[in-house]
């Protein structure tokens, strides 16, 4: 399947869903007033790769603000990765958060605690 | 008519006001509010932890405008915004305050006024709890918003959530939301 590639924009996260690698990559900002008309489409995609996921797939979050909006769609897309798991096969997310960022460290925890999928919790140092 | 949404202020015109806005609120004038406000914290090199939550929760704020405003009263002097709202920007002490200003129709300041209430009765634990119960249950509303933007704001400065409504006629009141995003204490 065609992979997802979305560049970056003001409102918007970088997107990259290579399903060849079975590497998926969100990063940037997510703050747009309309998150469904942005992420329906990744998740309409995870849909159909969860039909042939490969046997691990790394999911790997990094952003550097998002709205509430968006975080009723990021968790539409890791209840498509916890079906991916469900199914047996490996998911792992990394969530990576500034090293002063607690408000996205806890923000990665509340995923965790939703979503049955193993998470590890990455700080960038810079 | 004697109502003036500026009334509400006493010191606008003073150096701490870094941002003020009245007027339609669009996704273009959300970036150059968001853009401006982010430029100035950069230029006088706020420490990156405030910084961040004055950004997430101006977002929030504005997006809460954006989504939820009532239409402007027939007879108020701007009719040509879809979605009126004020925006001010202050810089104070330890932090900033972000105020904003909307006209709600007197049918829903209840609701509104409830769920503020119910945010500044709630500790912080029990925030973070009504937060991911909300983002768990509640679907995306037709207006586009999460239902979070207010639950979010009070998470993420630990502060309670000043407001007034004043007044404008028998069927609208205007609502002033105040906000303190400080350095922890």
């Amino acid at each position: 399947m065609e992979p997802i590639i979305i560049e970056g924009t003001a409102k918007t996260p970088t997107v990259k869903f290579d399903s060849a690698e079975g590497v998926f990559e969100i990063k940037g900002r997510s703050i747009p007033e309309n998150s469904v008309e942005f992420y329906k489409p990744l998740v309409d995609w995870l849909d159909t790769y969860r039909e042939m996921p490969l046997s691990k797939t790394v999911v790997n979050i990094r952003l550097e603000y998002f709205n509430t909006s968006s975080s009723k769609c990021i968790l539409d897309v890791f209840k498509k990765l916890e079906a991916i798991h469900k199914a047996k096969n490996e998911v792992e997310v990394n969530w990576y958060y500034e090293e002063d960022d607690e408000d996205m460290l806890e923000a990665g925890e509340d995923y965790e605690s939703i979503i049955r999928v193993p998470f590890k919790m990455i700080e960038i140092v810079e | 008519m004697s109502f003036n949404i500026e009334n509400y202020f006493t010191d606008l015109s003073a150096a701490n006001t870094i941002l003020y806005y009245k007027g339609n609120v669009d996704s273009d004038v959300i970036n150059q509010v968001l853009d401006s406000v982010e430029d100035k914290m950069v230029a006088v090199s706020e420490q990156s932890k405030l910084r961040k939550k004055v950004y997430n929760v101006l977002v929030e704020s504005l997006q809460n405008l954006y989504h939820h405003v009532d239409k402007v009263p027939e007879d108020f002097d701007d009719q040509t915004a879809e979605k009126y709202g004020l925006v001010v920007v202050k810089k104070v002490n330890d932090g900033y305050r972000i105020v904003t200003g909307n006209f709600v129709h007197s049918e829903n300041i209840e609701k509104l006024e409830e769920k503020i209430k119910r945010i500044n009765r709630s500790s912080h634990e029990e925030i973070k709890e009504l937060y991911k119960f909300i983002l768990n249950h509640q679907r995306i509303s037709a207006k586009g918003g999460g239902g979070l933007g207010l639950v979010d704001i009070a998470r993420k400065t630990g502060n309670k959530l000043e407001y007034s409504f004043k007044s404008y006629n028998r069927y609208y009141s205007f609502f002033y939301l105040e906000i303190l995003v400080n350095e922890e204490k």
